[in-house]
């Protein structure tokens, strides 16, 4: 699956691992939330980066005390219409301060980016017959700015309305982003 | 009213473009009619029984006169000549091409007005008390809050893909004319102890399928708590709603299920931890909102109008009009006038091009450029001084929409059921039709007083029959079209649902049944009670036995 961070296609440094695949050394494994629950010890013996995967219905309360060893969640959109993914990604980003990769993976479409952008998620699993440049322009259109170039992070405060046109503050919704840029409603 | 700033008017634009560009994805091929579907669907447009079907959003039912113009010209121009306007306080066209869509939307964009999440499930349109402004019982404005949560919910990032469709109505006032306890949720203008503003927040109403009267599960939310109190609320549905049964798949079977008061106490926890979140509206920000609802600029007027009062005494068919179709408004002078769209036979809720620019016209002349629409499917001119009203009279006269039927029997809402809508398994707006040309004599409907009948093509129940002292609701038994009817239903603050008072009727037979219902409560009635009142104190049995009598 083509990987989409900061408007490009990058080379995916995760593996997503079935429940039954072995670990390999030097593969930074992906795994479901069964398997981290089942095998946290091994997992984290096996000196390398963890991945988690979620499904709709798991709710990231669940490890919210277990964070730190993530490096990368990847919450799963069964169908881009099942929407809880967004209040995982935000619960994630704003309550429970996670920093690391968050990637929106399944049935993901690019009139979502909005919206999962604005959310917290800041990579994307697309479908292969997505053309990456549609899914770039998508993504460059809504130019939102993520706060620093350094963690590429949509945290918390871009949800916030501190963050926006002091002249005219709006509601949440419209208003998101540190610079005013109309363009970003595009999507 | 509302005024677009260069964020709002960029906002809609860019909107118009986006799915411009979709509908060419669609017709092009490479996008699925699975995928296109609920990208149109959050712009509107629908896939009915003949064509698609355009609904425009009318933010709390409110319009300017240039609105409405050029909702008139989009009747003419892509349309069939008319429009029809909903329980929803919205206008759908019925013909609309999938081609022209776009441009449609374009058009709108120009007066401010879209489509956007007046489908699909997400936040719909919010709406409102249609007497806002203007009611003598309001504590505030519900629009200044119906905006708000308007601003706030469009293109939610959160909550854009609900389990199912998310519908809000305000009201300002103690008297609740928006239905707000059959609503996702119903937000009620109330003052605390020490008169602050708040609301009152009643969660889980709905009719369709399984139909529930909300829970109240805050007495008072401060105002300023609005949003991280509504963004709990969802927060909890988006989470747990059930999506496997669309059935099911509503905030009332969520409240139903884990009860209303484990569900208030989920959206407290939740609650506390948004609460100082800056979700939350400053109150400059609500104050920006707030000064573009500051009451027009009304006259200083006796409270009586000697001219108007001559008027009345003198033209019986005027002051008819006025005692039903006029109320009085907060203002001395003014009065609030109903304009109906339930005329002898027509389809309810309907208007014609023409119509719209009659009644365009008259509410620049005379009520500030401003119009509603009701979720009972008529317009209303809110500020109307009263020595304008004959004036406006005789203009809805020379429009055909001067019908001094509102709140009576004929004032029926009626779903588009089976001429339209693919969901349907029976008519409904022939049935209005023919109750209406039954009950066509005016005098006659004055003496059976108010009465709220409601029609609906299936389960879905669009038209409300739960909630109408006579309600029905079409059904189909082995291919054939039958009505069952409910009786005592209610949708105001008192709001209660009706019952089913027995076997279902014929479409032959369902109009003659109506007028057997309403002989036998003219029959039982005593000092004037209304129909409710008299169906309480009598019970259900003298209906029943006029109803079923063997012959
Ligand atoms: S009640 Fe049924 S028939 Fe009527 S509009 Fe709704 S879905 Fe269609």
């Amino acid at each position: 699956m083509p990987l989409i961070k900061d408007s490009q296609i990058v080379e995916d440094v995760w593996t997503s691992l079935d429940d039954g695949a072995p670990l390999a050394p030097g593969v930074w494994p992906i795994v479901s939330l069964e398997r981290w629950q089942a095998e946290r010890e091994t997992l984290m013996e096996a000196g390398v980066p963890i991945g988690l995967r979620l499904r709709s219905d798991q709710s990231p309360r669940a490890i919210a005390e277990e964070l730190e060893h993530f490096g990368v969640i990847a919450l799963a959109f069964p169908k881009f219409t099942d929407g809880r993914p967004y209040s995982s990604a935000r619960l994630l980003r704003e309550r429970y301060g996670f920093t690391g990769e968050l990637r929106a993976v399944g049935h993901v479409l690019r009139d979502q980016a909005l919206f999962l952008l604005r959310c917290g998620f800041d990579a994307f699993e697309v479908a292969p017959d997505t053309s990456p440049d549609a899914w770039r322009a998508a993504l460059a259109k809504i130019k939102v700015r993520y706060q620093s170039a350094a963690d590429h992070r949509s945290t918390a405060g871009r949800l916030s309305r501190k963050a926006v046109r002091p002249a005219q503050a709006r509601t949440p919704a419209l208003s998101l982003e540190p610079e005013p840029c109309a363009a970003s409603w595009a999507y | 009213m509302y005024r677009y700033d260069e964020f709002d008017h960029t906002f809609v634009e860019e909107r118009v473009a986006q799915f411009r560009e979709q509908v060419a994805r669609r017709l092009s091929g490479e996008l699925t009619e699975d995928e296109f579907k609920p990208l149109r669907l959050m712009n509107g447009l629908y896939l009915q029984l003949h064509a698609y079907m355009l609904r425009v959003a009318v933010p709390y039912g409110t319009l300017s006169s240039q609105q409405m113009r050029k909702l008139a010209h989009i009747a003419r121009r892509y349309d069939k000549g008319y429009g029809h306007f909903t329980t929803r306080q919205n206008i759908q066209f019925n013909w609309p091409k999938l081609e022209e869509a776009a441009d449609i939307l374009a058009e709108l964009a120009e007066v401010e007005m879209h489509a956007i999440q007046t489908s699909g499930n997400c936040i719909r349109n919010v709406t409102a008390d249609h007497f806002a402004g203007a009611a003598a019982d309001e504590i505030e404005d519900p629009r200044v809050t119906a905006e708000v949560i308007r601003q706030w919910s469009s293109l939610h990032p959160e909550f854009s893909f609900l389990p199912r469709k998310f519908k809000v109505a305000v009201t300002g006032a103690s008297n609740d004319r928006a239905a707000i306890k059959v609503h996702d949720i119903g937000l009620q203008m109330v003052r605390d102890a020490r008169g602050r503003a708040g609301f009152k927040v009643i969660v889980g109403g709905g009719l369709g399928r399984t139909p529930l009267i909300g829970e109240t599960i805050r007495e008072f939310l401060p105002k300023r708590y609005l949003l991280s109190y509504l963004e709990a609320i969802l927060r909890v549905y988006n989470e747990l709603g059930r999506r496997d049964n669309i059935y099911k798949a509503r905030i009332k079977i969520l409240v139903k299920e884990i009860g209303a008061k484990a569900f208030a106490e989920m959206v407290e926890k939740e609650w506390q931890f948004l609460k100082d979140w800056d979700v939350d509206l400053p109150d400059e920000e609500f104050a920006r909102i707030q000064a573009y609802f500051a009451p027009p600029p009304f006259d200083d007027l006796p409270a009586v109008t000697a001219s108007f009062e001559a008027q009345r005494f003198e033209n019986r068919d005027f002051a008819r009009w006025v005692r039903n179709n006029v109320d009085a408004h907060k203002a001395p002078g003014y009065a609030i006038v109903t304009v109906s769209l339930k005329p002898e036979g027509g389809v309810p809720g309907d208007a014609t091009a023409a119509q719209m620019e009659a009644v365009a016209d008259l509410a620049a002349r005379y009520s500030f450029d401003e119009i509603r629409v009701s979720h009972e499917q008529n317009l209303v001119l809110a500020h109307v001084r009263q020595a304008d009203l004959y004036a406006v009279w005789q203009g809805l006269i020379a429009a055909e929409l001067a019908s001094a039927n509102a709140g009576l029997i004929s004032d029926i809402i009626s779903c588009p059921g089976l001429d339209y809508c693919n969901l349907a398994t029976a008519r409904s707006i022939p049935v209005a039709q023919r109750i209406s040309r039954r009950f066509a004599d005016i005098e006659r409907q004055h003496d059976i007083g108010g009465l709220k009948l409601k029609i609906s093509g299936c389960i879905n129940a669009c038209g409300h029959h739960h909630v109408g002292h006579i309600g029905i609701l079409g059904v189909d038994k082995k291919g054939q079209e039958f009505y069952q009817i409910t009786l005592g239903g209610n949708a105001d603050e008192n709001a209660v649902l009706g019952r089913i008072v027995g076997p279902a009727f014929s479409y032959d037979t369902v109009v003659d049944a109506v007028e057997t219902i309403v002989d036998t409560y003219l029959g039982q009635r005593r000092n004037g009670e209304a129909f409710n009142q008299t169906l309480a104190r009598v019970g259900f049995d003298p209906f029943k036995e006029k109803l079923y009598a063997p012959h």
